[in-house]
């Protein structure tokens, strides 16, 4: 029995119609523009499902667009963020794709960038404004976003992972979850924790010699 | 904690307590804040609530799609002319319900209640309450937390979506929810709570789920209208001092079983009900 508090059931407060269509779409939109982060001229959003057959109706559009400027699910500016994007010269365009089999509710988000390669990340809605970001620039990953999560990529070496759990255990934070995986020798390592990430700690992690890559995005409120 | 209707019953009893009492005290241990905190959030959750309810009430909130829009303005309306059949009391919470559903279908801010498509008929029940009898803020925010134990209930033991248990689940859980806050907002016990509630699921038992082309705009606000409705009558029914023959929580599973029973072209695919028929097809042709 999965277990419900108050505001579970009354919330999220959100820009309606749909917690899945569109909050849930704003949750992605603004996920992975935080990680893909820079100055993007324009951004690519690859529709598959209930999303490519709904989004204009449920207005995907419009969410995604915010959530990649930065807007919450409970921005009110939501619903004119086609128009915000235009003034802020961000081009946008929406295909309609197949992911293959992947949730229905799925976004493949391209970041095009004029001074660096193209990035992309994928997530999908998969109800009440919960989502999960399943891949990060050809890296399976799995996290929802509800807690701090710091994203890793390091050459795989011996006492790679004490010395990344040191820094934070040294900061006092606890870690909630840690996932590892590793594609040749190169480690990409997604971890959850139970405090607010604060630039010190990827300052401190990124000075570690291995460290090829490391963002720390905080929650997204639902 | 409480998992059962029976399990919050005997706790309101043990402890002379009335459910948002019992409902406050479990959050502020499950979420660990204070009583302050708990009051703040629910305060922003009101206030979301308040604000959507009456917003299309003096101006057309037309939606995307341009499905919906202008209802709730012509309910008000003619509420307003005095000259209605089922009176003024359910004429102004319609137009309430019907506000909140147009603002949700048209990209404003709304609070799923517990859900989106079904966030129209708690702030309504509420609203309408609060002027009938006079009742205060803090007495809404108790009200919020009463219909938000219910709603847990429900969840916990059935469904709260649309796509799992059709619209009985979503506006089914709703009217129940604000069925039970209504009627300890109004003095009535613990018990008259839950058969308020019983009663308002039982009345729309099986209901499906048939958004036109998806969209959670057709019939949605009218089973927005409608749900507040169902609310209100059965917090006067309980309040009669009627008694659900079936308990509340057999009354949830039954409402699941139910939801499970039903094809999925009755579970908010639009492939059943009257997103199904020609005129629902066509528009969904000629808009998707």
């Amino acid at each position: 029995m999965k277990d419900y508090g108050v505001f579970d059931i009354l919330g999220p407060v959100m820009i309606g119609p749909s917690s899945s269509h569109t909050a849930g779409a704003a949750r992605i939109g603004k996920i992975s523009s935080e990680i893909a982060k820079g100055f993007f001229h324009k951004v690519t959003f690859n529709l598959h499902g209930s999303f490519a057959k709904t989004y204009k109706g449920h207005g995907t559009d419009r969410a995604l667009v915010a959530g990649v400027l930065g807007m919450e699910p409970s921005d009110e500016r939501i619903k004119d963020s086609l128009n915000i994007a235009k003034e802020k010269g961000i081009l946008i365009e929406f295909i309609e794709t197949d992911l293959g089999y992947v949730h229905p509710n799925t976004v493949k988000v391209d970041f095009h960038y004029k001074d660096r390669d193209d990035f992309y990340v994928i997530g999908s809605s998969i109800g009440g404004g919960n989502i999960i970001i399943t891949n990060i620039n050809g890296n399976e990953v799995e996290f929802s976003g509800d807690y701090p999560t710091i994203l890793l990529k390091y050459k795989d070496q011996k006492g790679s992972i004490s010395k990344i759990s040191s820094i934070i255990s040294n900061e006092d934070i606890n870690i909630a979850t840690m996932k590892v995986s590793r594609e040749g020798d190169i480690a990409t390592m997604v971890m959850e924790i139970d405090s607010p990430i604060e630039d010190k700690i990827i300052d401190n992690i990124s000075s570690l010699n291995e460290i090829i890559y490391i963002t720390g995005i905080n929650p997204i409120t639902r | 904690m409480f998992n059962k209707a029976t399990e919050l019953l005997n706790l309101c009893k043990e402890q002379n307590k009335k459910i948002s009492e019992i409902v406050m005290e479990k959050e502020m241990k499950h979420s660990k804040i204070s009583y302050e905190e708990l009051i703040d959030k629910m305060n922003d959750i009101l206030n979301t609530m308040v604000s959507s309810a009456n917003s299309a009430l003096d101006k057309e909130v037309i939606s995307v799609s341009k499905i919906s829009g202008g209802n709730a303005k012509k309910m008000e309306t003619y509420k307003n002319k005095g000259n209605t059949i089922s009176g003024n009391l359910i004429n102004s919470a319609m137009a309430r319900a019907l506000s909140t559903s147009e603002v949700n279908a048209a990209m404003g801010r709304i609070v799923a209640a517990p859900t989106a498509g079904a966030s129209g008929i708690l702030p309504s029940a509420l609203l309408t309450t609060r002027e009938r009898f006079n009742l205060s803020n803090e007495d809404m925010i108790h009200g919020l937390f009463t219909a938000a134990g219910i709603g847990e209930i429900i969840a916990k033991n059935a469904t709260i979506s649309g796509a799992e248990g059709g619209c009985q689940a979503e506006c089914g859980a709703a009217s129940a929810m604000a069925a039970a806050a209504i009627v300890e907002l109004v003095g009535g016990s613990v018990e008259t709570s839950l058969h308020a509630a019983s009663f308002a699921i039982i009345n729309i038992l099986g209901l499906v789920c048939d958004p036109i082309a998806g969209l959670v705009e057709f019939p949605c606000a009218l089973r927005n209208a409608s749900g507040v409705a169902n609310a209100l009558i059965s917090a006067d029914l309980a309040m009669a001092g009627i008694e659900s023959m079936i308990p509340f929580d057999e009354v949830v599973e039954a409402m699941y079983k139910v939801g499970k029973a039903m094809p999925e072209s009755l579970r908010e695919t639009a492939l059943g009900g009257v997103a199904a028929t020609p005129t629902g097809e066509e528009f969904k042709k000629k808009n998707l």
